[in-house]
């Protein structure tokens, strides 16, 4: 399954999350977390964008939320600012990797 | 999302009447396998953008208790789940024991400690409240409970607070 994002089409499954990280770049970001109500993205943003990908580079999977939070460097109640409707699924979407499937 | 070519048909979204908006977790027993489901329930429930209240009863309560939420055990006697027999549950350390190797095995899992998993829940916007039945019965007091406990409410606050929403009793 393909969508077009900024005029790239990347590989995704069915709920949006793009299947190959390497496609991804910056204005795709941009589109997706519009797409899921995120109408600016921060330099907080940004930074936990830039971990949820390295991380995944480095585990080949998403970090928990617990990881999110103490690695990161946000803390949990300020991801639930940037992100409200769930720091470690909508940070995956919009870093452009696999959606994440642990518990916590 | 611009342009969208799909090579297979995508799964109707859920409707805003399907999707759960509100989860109002009980949890009322105090060994380590009564208390982690409830915290993994309202956990889960906030990572998907759920609204979640916890309400602490009975022996619950000592995962919010400061001096008793991180020295909660597995029963290792009456347990039918660790498929031990009586006699060697009831062996003394064994409980200590049982308990060091599931929160082992927890941690590989990146599931916290409970007073972690508590404030976790807490910073993530899940509200924390303690039974005022139990509070009275165990003659506790605010202080004696974690800081990020929101309130001591009574049943009634607790209906009022769960209205709409839906309660998961453990």
């Amino acid at each position: 399954m393909t969508a077009v994002f900024a005029g790239h089409e990347v590989d995704v499954d069915h709920e949006g999350y793009m299947q190959k990280p390497e496609q991804w770049n910056k204005d795709i970001a941009l589109e997706i977390a519009q797409d899921v109500g995120i109408n600016e993205l921060t330099e907080r943003h940004w930074q936990v964008i830039e971990y949820m990908r390295e991380r995944y580079m480095e585990a080949g999977s998403a970090p928990s939320i617990r990881a999110l939070g103490k690695e990161s460097g946000v803390p949990i109640k300020e991801l639930y600012k940037l992100f409200p409707k769930g720091p470690a699924k909508l940070a995956a979407r919009i870093s452009g990797i696999p959606k994440p499937r642990g518990c916590v | 999302m611009s342009v969208e070519t799909l090579s297979a048909p995508t799964a109707a979204p859920l409707s805003a009447a399907e999707q759960i908006g509100k989860v109002s977790v009980i949890i009322s027993k105090g060994s380590l396998d009564g208390v982690y489901p409830g915290l993994i329930m309202a956990n889960g429930a906030r990572m998907e953008g759920i609204e979640a209240n916890v309400f602490f009863t009975f022996f619950g309560m000592d995962a919010i208790t400061t001096k008793r939420q991180d020295n909660i055990k597995v029963a290792t006697v009456g347990n039918p789940g660790l498929h031990m027999m009586t006699w060697l549950g009831s062996v003394p350390g064994m409980s200590a024991f049982a308990t060091r190797m599931m929160k082992k095995e927890m941690e590989k899992l990146d599931i916290p400690p409970v007073s972690e998993f508590v404030e976790m829940i807490s910073d993530s916007g899940g509200g924390i409240y303690a039974c005022k039945a139990s509070v009275d019965m165990f003659k506790l007091k605010k202080e004696d409970f974690a800081p990020y406990v929101n309130d001591i409410i009574t049943v009634g606050e607790f209906y009022e607070m769960a209205a709409g929403g839906h309660i998961i009793f453990t």
